[in-house]
């Protein structure tokens, strides 16, 4: 869906991007992961021929980028960096006139497809105000219906939940997951972890230009082969389980093993009181976290 | 691309307003003559000027003879300089490029807007003061004929043929404004920087117009032919200046446009 290779791109004497290669494949949900300022940004606009690169190959739905911009481009939907709407015409105007814009779609039709995209991000498609009086969750809301007017084979989405509420993030979270249900690849650039874990199939993430991790989300948060308990007994317990204690703490031991439910047996049929235990997970963000800095 | 250009510019609500603005200063001045039957004498003052008071039909183009030099320009400018700049500013630039629509037809569409607008523009301040001129000002020659520039008479159907074609000489004489204004819209991403850049080319063009040391450079400036539309009533027409106007013109379009599409075409949209 998407791919680079030695993507690149120089401002002046900075590096923004460098010698990047992503690989998004059909179907995923990726979470493009990076500080601010590391060039997630730069990197969106340059899959979409908006910045160009001074360095490096891009490869969008299978056609070179941006040579191929006038085929590739009716088939991506896209939110860079905040929604952007004429301030004066209202929503629905807006998603004509940029519908308008480029002769692949007619006109025929048109009002019915703006209508379901504004239900569908769960815009009034009756509100004939102009968007000025819009507030910043609502012109989100828009900026996405406009990427999906055209029901686009890729989404490519730069910080979506910007300015919701919880409420619209979710909604907006169970809008992507049921478009990417129904077949539509997902590049979703963020800098939030939280919302990348929740959604997120694969994952690349960006640190100071460079690609620092790029794999999916279930290889990164595998089980690590530890357990957790909480005891008030720790002393005991320890005694009990011997060498494959690999750290106690007070009320808290990390045990080698792949089986909590054998351990709990153990400690419980021993009367050890077992207040919690479960796998070891690494967080997506401790994962991050050391990609960074190792880089 | 131009249809939805075309049509967003006479939604506009600036549009309107600044045609409307076009049309004061020639109906006060209409007005003022109205009341005080002062004319300036003949030979000063805005072309025209001196006409109107006997005969109010020529007021046209005395009212054009007073937009021209600094409201129509500075109308042009601002608007033009609005075009791409305009839309990086509310951030919708990236979203016509990844429609997508190409650039270059995006600045092509703009600047026939622009065109459009100022076919408007003049047009409607044409009819505004022809009703002020007959409403207002003398009635004229009761045979219709109408005294050219020159001294001899022109009928009316000469007159409405020499009308509309310097409605045509003056939005031709805008492009060049256009062009400037399109060429600094591509550089900035605030309109009024590059509606002012404009403005202070075209006041930089009238001061070195008055110059004498500047005679040598004075045929190339972009306002020298502007007024050249006065010699369509001459009879019969010089068309010296009128066709070096066109020309000179025609040169600011190709170097500016030119110019405006060769940043924009290879420049990284940031905005």
């Amino acid at each position: 869906m998407i791919r680079t290779s030695g993507l690149t791109k120089r401002f002046g004497g900075t590096t923004a991007v460098d010698d990047l290669d992503l690989d998004v494949r059909a179907g995923d949900v990726y979470g493009f992961l990076g500080a601010n300022g590391s060039g997630k940004t730069t990197t969106v606009r340059m899959l979409l021929g908006l910045v160009l690169a001074t360095s490096g190959e891009i490869d969008v739905l299978g056609e070179p980028m941006p040579a191929a911009r006038q085929s590739v481009l009716p088939r991506v939907g896209a939110l860079v960096e905040g929604p952007g709407a004429y301030p004066y015409l209202s929503g629905r105007a807006n998603l004509a006139a940029f519908d308008a814009a480029a002769s692949d779609t007619s006109r025929r039709g048109r009002s019915t497809r703006i209508d379901e995209v504004l239900a569908r991000v769960g815009l009034d498609p009756r509100d004939r105000r102009a968007v000025r009086t819009y507030s910043l969750g609502m012109r989100q809301r828009l900026g996405l219906a406009s990427g999906l007017l055209r029901s686009p084979h890729l989404l490519v989405l730069d910080e979506p939940t910007n300015g919701l509420d919880p409420r619209g993030i979710r909604e907006i979270r169970e809008l992507l997951l049921s478009l990417n249900a129904d077949g539509t690849t997902i590049f979703l650039s963020s800098h939030l972890l939280a919302e990348i874990e929740q959604m997120c199939t694969r994952v690349g993430v960006l640190d100071r230009g460079r690609l620092v991790l790029q794999d999916d989300v279930t290889a990164l948060v595998a089980p690590t082969g530890l357990v957790v308990v909480h005891t008030p007994q720790v002393d005991w317990a320890r005694e009990l389980l011997g060498p494959r204690v690999e750290s106690a703490g007070p009320g808290r031991l990390v045990v080698r093993s792949d089986d909590p439910a054998g351990v709990n047996a153990l400690l419980v049929g021993a009367g050890i009181s077992v207040t919690e235990i479960g796998p070891l997970r690494v967080s997506l963000e401790d994962v991050v976290l050391r990609a960074s800095e190792s880089a | 691309m131009i249809r939805l250009e075309l049509i967003s510019m006479l939604r506009r609500r600036r549009t309107w307003i600044t045609i409307v603005m076009l049309n004061a200063l020639p109906t006060i001045v209409a007005v003022l003559l109205a009341l005080t039957d002062l004319g300036p004498r003949p030979g000063t003052g805005p072309p025209f000027l001196s006409a109107v008071l006997t005969d109010g039909t020529q007021y046209p183009l005395a009212a054009l003879a007073i937009v021209l030099p600094l409201f129509l320009p500075v109308a042009v400018a601002v608007i033009a300089g609005d075009a791409i700049a305009g839309e990086a500013q509310t951030g919708t630039l990236r979203y016509l490029l990844i429609r997508p629509v190409g650039r270059t037809r995006l600045l092509v569409a703009k600047l026939v807007s622009v065109i459009a607008f100022v076919l408007i523009a003049v047009v409607i301040v044409a009819a505004v003061a022809y009703v002020e001129g007959r409403l207002l000002l003398g009635s004229g020659d009761p045979s219709g004929t109408v005294t050219s520039v020159s001294g001899t008479s022109l009928t009316q159907a000469d007159m409405i043929q020499r009308t509309l074609l310097s409605l045509g000489y003056v939005t031709v004489m805008m492009l060049g404004v256009a062009a400037i204004a399109l060429m600094f819209s591509t550089f900035t991403d605030t309109g009024i920087v590059a509606a002012l850049g404009t403005v202070a080319i075209l006041i930089a063009s009238t001061v070195l117009l008055g110059l004498d040391a500047a005679n040598a450079i004075q045929p190339y400036l972009p306002t020298r032919y502007w007024l050249a539309f006065v010699d369509l009533f001459r009879d019969p027409i010089r068309w010296t200046e009128v066709l070096k106007g066109l020309g000179s013109q025609a040169a600011y379009l190709v170097v500016f446009l030119g110019a405006a599409w060769a940043n924009f075409s290879t420049k990284d949209i940031n905005s």
